[in-house]
């Protein structure tokens, strides 16, 4: 496919830039992948699913620094118990980790993988294909052929206990791509968990292989770095009656694209997305979605929420796509803003393409300011007025943690939430 | 306790004056009741004196045991003693109930240099005084008057009150939508709140809420002033004769 020449320039400059690994079994689906993005080009200015987030600095071989953001918190996930493993700037800290193993679990790192896993062999790079089309995600095909670490993670029995996923930075310019590859047999049950910034700029890829009635649970918090960047994208593929469920906080971040792209291939299967964001000032947030139904009587529910202040933008393209045979899918889809002042926008655009005669498919969008009847309730009970706002934002905000099922999990987001409103206040 | 003195109020947005000069005092353990038309500035009165926005005192004062209220915020006033319980109280999706109430209490304990109410202590104290009330433990676990009937609302405003302990309550129609049994059940959750130290200001149309709940003093309001002050007859004879021969014979 012929590319405008600065598109072409800007990928060829970007390419140009990175190594490809060479040898092992990911070699074949790297080489394909650098196929994909030149036939491509990578994201440009003009694209229209890039309408409402510029795609240059996530682009440019160079990434932008951005300093170190120290905080006092404990690590988010601590208290679960979790087999913990640590990244740092996008490379995996074995001293800082647990030993990789787990019960029911193959856990081997992508970097040092080079012996043939048919398993992961057959699913690298494999489901970011198929999420090509009918949208390009070219940042994708460049992660694939270019990450340079990541886990491939292979559950056989339902382990005890999650995965912990811990991202730490050190430096100020540290460019990381991150692909992990998960795959869960029929009837098993996995729980991923992460946490942190990752790097300076981030790119990653999770690919997600559900079987027959397994169980994936992802709760993931992005980390409060406010200059780092990230374009992350999450494939998966569920079998029948399985279910897939996915849940982001974003709390600052200067750029933040997450993509989601979900193929429901089995009958009856289930598939939540939701994210919680908030971001004040120079904070630029886009949920990215698209799950296709081509399967009978599945569920899919999309619950993004997003709170803005100071000028924060933030973005959400969602589409429902249901083939001819999808009989009987219940599709639903919000999306909603909470802007605390006049500067800050939002900007929505949900689409439902619907071939099938039987469905129920519903979606809205709504972008509005604090209740202010329910604020003068709360104040004339003797709240004072940031308790009222905080209290109202979160309300306003609990509708895509309770897609959270763990009541433990739902209360670390919540209070972490609740520890960045009182920090950002009136 | 509660002494208003030629209070004139206008709308903030428009060039209407609602009230023209009210003039009300009302003493520590007495109930005062407001009677009169719609449109006379009752539920103004009761929204200036709370501190919603949206309305500018143009001239006089209200204060709270000396304390000049107009200066304060609404939390604030709260904080001092005032309480409104609304004429359609607020539904507050998300927000449950009991963190709403606790959050509440301990606000206004804080706002005074008080210690916090324990959970334990404030779960005891909530069960115990939503029981005289009826409202039961499903009640207290949903979000804030969210799917509640008229009743339960109003039910759910004179627990707010209960728990808040405040020393002046401020009752704006808490009869309309009510049934004649949720009436008494609420009437009687106000009676038990009366006190030596309390003073309660009660806003009503109609003379039956003034059954269960027996006034001290009634006032009569129309066109933004009090236009007659008499004792519990007085209601009577609204009941009787209706507002307009008060209203002529005070013209």
């Amino acid at each position: 496919m012929a590319q405008p020449a600065l598109k072409q320039t800007a990928t060829d400059a970007r390419l140009d830039a990175l190594d490809l690994p060479t040898g092992g079994w990911t070699e074949t689906a790297r080489r394909d992948a650098v196929a994909r993005v030149r036939d491509m080009g990578l994201p440009a200015r003009r694209d229209e699913y890039w309408k409402y987030t510029r795609p240059d600095t996530l682009v440019q071989a160079d990434p932008l620094p951005a300093r170190v953001f120290d905080t006092d918190e404990a690590p988010l996930f601590a208290a679960q118990n979790g087999l913990k493993i640590v990244f740092v700037d996008g490379v995996f800290d074995a001293q800082a980790s647990d030993a990789l193993s787990l019960e029911g679990v193959r856990i081997e790192r992508l970097a040092e993988a080079t012996t043939d896993i048919h398993w992961a062999r057959d699913l690298f790079g494999t489901l970011e294909a198929r999420g090509q089309k009918p949208v390009h995600r070219p940042l994708a095909a460049l992660n694939t052929a270019y990450a340079q670490d990541g886990l491939l993670i292979h559950v056989t029995q339902t382990p005890d206990r999650p995965i912990d996923l811990r991202y730490l930075r050190s430096s100020d310019n540290a460019d990381a791509m991150l692909h992990h590859v998960i795959k869960l047999d029929p009837g098993t049950e996995l729980t991923v968990l992460e946490d942190g910034p990752a790097a300076a700029r981030l790119n990653q890829v999770m690919e997600v292989d559900v079987a027959d009635s397994a169980r994936f649970h992802h709760i993931r918090a992005q980390g409060r770095d406010h200059e780092r960047r990230a374009a992350t994208h999450i494939f998966g593929r569920l079998g029948t009656e399985s279910t897939f469920k996915s849940f982001t906080l974003t709390a600052n971040g200067v750029l933040t694209r997450n993509e989601c792209v979900i193929e429901l291939l089995g009958d009856d299967a289930t598939v939540h997305v939701a994210g919680a964001c908030v971001g004040d000032g120079d904070f630029h947030h886009d949920d990215t979605v698209f799950i296709t139904h081509d399967a009978v009587n599945c569920e899919s529910r999309q619950v993004f929420k997003k709170v803005l202040r100071n000028g924060a933008t933030g973005v959400f393209q969602g589409k429902i796509l249901v083939k001819k045979d999808a009989q009987k899918t219940d599709g639903y889809q919000i999306s909603q803003s909470l802007l605390l002042d006049g500067d800050s926008q939002f900007l929505a655009k949900p689409e439902l393409e619907i071939y099938a005669d039987d469905v129920a498919c519903s979606h809205g969008s709504t972008s509005g300011a604090i209740d202010e009847e329910a604020l003068f309730y709360l104040r004339s009970r003797g709240v004072p007025e940031g308790t009222a706002t905080n209290l109202l934002t979160l309300a306003f905000l609990a509708e895509a943690v309770l897609e959270i099922e763990n009541e433990d999990l739902r209360e670390e987001i919540n209070n972490r939430l609740s520890a960045w409103l009182e920090r950002h206040r009136g | 306790m509660l002494e208003i003195k030629n209070l004139h109020v206008k709308l903030e947005d428009e060039d209407k004056q609602i009230l023209k000069g009210v003039d009300l005092t009302v003493e520590a353990g007495k109930v005062h009741a407001i009677m009169g038309p719609n449109g006379s500035g009752k539920s103004t009165l009761s929204y200036v004196l709370s501190g919603k926005d949206g309305y500018e005192v143009t001239e006089g004062s209200a204060t709270l045991e000396g304390i000049d209220l107009l200066d304060l915020e609404a939390e604030e006033r709260a904080a001092a003693g005032l309480f409104l319980a609304f004429q359609y109280p607020v539904e507050i999706p998300g927000v449950g109930n009991m963190t709403f109430l606790r959050t509440a209490v301990n606000a206004q304990r804080k706002a005074r240099g008080e210690e916090e109410m324990s959970a334990a202590e404030f779960l005891k104290v909530v069960r115990a005084r939503a029981k005289d009330l009826k409202i039961d433990a499903e009640m207290l676990k949903r979000p804030v008057n969210v799917g509640f009937s008229g009743g339960e609302k109003k039910r759910n405003e004179i627990l707010q009150m209960a728990m808040l302990e405040p020393k002046m309550c401020i009752l704006d129609e808490t009869d309309s939508g009510l049934d004649v049994d949720a009436m008494k059940l609420v009437a009687d959750g106000v009676n038990a709140l009366r006190s030596e130290g309390r003073g309660f200001l009660v806003i009503t149309h109609y003379q039956r809420l003034l059954d269960h709940i027996k006034p001290d003093v009634v006032h009569i309001m129309a066109g933004g002033r009090i236009i007659k002050t008499g004792g519990p007859e007085l209601a009577l004879e609204v009941e009787q004769n209706g507002y307009t021969d008060l209203m002529s014979e005070v013209a």
